[in-house]
């Protein structure tokens, strides 16, 4: 009889998305905890040497980073292919390092002046010669605390 | 009149937000790699006479232009790099003031006197790769922490800590002010017992 009428042949049930939004928003809410901000788009090829005598840095406002690297593809036509510093966002040379790190500085609270550490992030590939001229810069504006920023990792891999 | 129910608001565009958020936390993420080998330039002043170094006590290490490194003019590969290291700055061989009472090393008399005394130059080349710089950088450290570990466990054994561990517990902000008191002396008694005396030389320009 009609009364329990056969559902069979009809579409198919609807899956419910009602449930989406929170699954999304779970991975949203993670992303947003994990995420930390990328305060200067890179130029410059950027992988850093393997070490694991390594110590964590210090706090983030305390630090000042330094990069330096060959350029990147999309600007080897102008800048080419020899190793260069890149301070925020732009190219400089190794005689503007000073000025970056005096601006810098002036910016910081007063009492974290003294305690800023210099972070380099330098390509594996960079020449030391370069790295010696950034250290010589640092030193002339007496910011002495550096740290040579690489990633976990053993020394071995950086041979291949 | 008939009761009219509240009318519903439609979420089905919530999902399309939130998805508009997410992609972009998914583009600005990095993940942060901020950690590395922390060191101290000198400070730039003229000597105006260099301290006397006997030449035991010292420890010439030098990467030279084809990444191949030299330890008294001698070409070591690098993974021997930090037992040298090691037999180097534990050797002891001092005798009265300069005596080292918990060296292990083999008291050689033509090698340092005194860990606090030994010294080691590092030396590259302008055209010296920065990892292999790096990777020598590490070793060095390395053989430093596998000795100052060494002595913070048998100085401290009661604390089943080594040094990097003391030392990792120092640098958290959780851990209390007195802990912290307590930690930083032992950790200084180490660190003087092997000082790291590591000189850089300006890197040679002819090449």
């Amino acid at each position: 009889m009609s009364k329990f009428k056969n559902k069979k042949g009809g579409d198919l049930p609807k899956i419910s998305t009602a449930s989406l939004p929170d699954i999304v928003f779970m991975l949203l809410f993670f992303f947003m905890v994990a995420t930390v901000m990328r305060d200067s788009t890179l130029m410059i090829v950027n992988v850093l040497p393997a070490a694991d005598q390594i110590q964590k840095l210090d706090k983030k406002d305390r630090v000042m980073y330094i990069y330096a690297g060959r350029p990147s593809s999309r600007y080897t036509d102008i800048y080419g292919t020899g190793a260069r510093i890149q301070l925020n966002d732009k190219f400089a040379t190794v005689e503007e390092v000073g000025a970056f790190v005096l601006a810098e500085r002036a910016a910081k609270r007063q009492e974290l002046q003294n305690v800023l550490t210099t972070s380099l992030k330098v390509d594996g590939q960079t020449k030391m010669g370069l790295v010696s001229d950034i250290k010589q810069e640092l030193r002339k504006v007496q910011a002495l605390k550096i740290n040579y920023t690489t990633r976990l990792g053993d020394y071995t891999q950086n041979f291949n | 009149m008939a009761k009219r129910s509240a009318p519903e608001v439609n979420a089905g565009s919530m999902a399309d937000i939130a998805f508009l958020l997410l992609i972009f936390f998914l583009v600005t993420t990095t993940i942060e790699t901020d950690s590395g080998l922390n060191r101290k330039l000198p400070p730039i002043e003229d000597v105006v006479d260099p301290p006397i170094i006997k030449e035991k006590n010292f420890l010439p290490v030098v990467i030279n232009k084809y990444n191949q490194l030299l330890v008294e003019e001698k070409i070591v590969e690098l993974k021997d790099l930090r037992s040298v290291v090691i037999e180097f700055l534990d050797n002891g061989g001092g005798k009265g003031e300069d005596a080292c009472d918990f060296c292990r090393g083999k008291r050689s008399p033509s090698s340092s006197d005194n860990p606090v005394k030994a010294i080691i130059s590092l030396k590259n080349d302008r055209e010296t790769a920065y990892k292999v710089y790096i990777a020598v950088q590490n070793e060095l450290v390395a053989a430093y922490n596998e000795l100052r570990n060494r002595e913070f466990s048998r100085l401290y054994f009661n604390m089943q800590l080594n040094f990097i561990e003391a030392q990792k517990i120092y640098n958290d902000p959780r851990t209390s002010i007195d802990r912290k008191l307590d930690l930083k002396s032992k950790l200084s008694v180490v660190k003087e017992m092997f000082p790291m005396k590591l000189s850089e030389a300006e890197p040679s320009k002819k090449s």
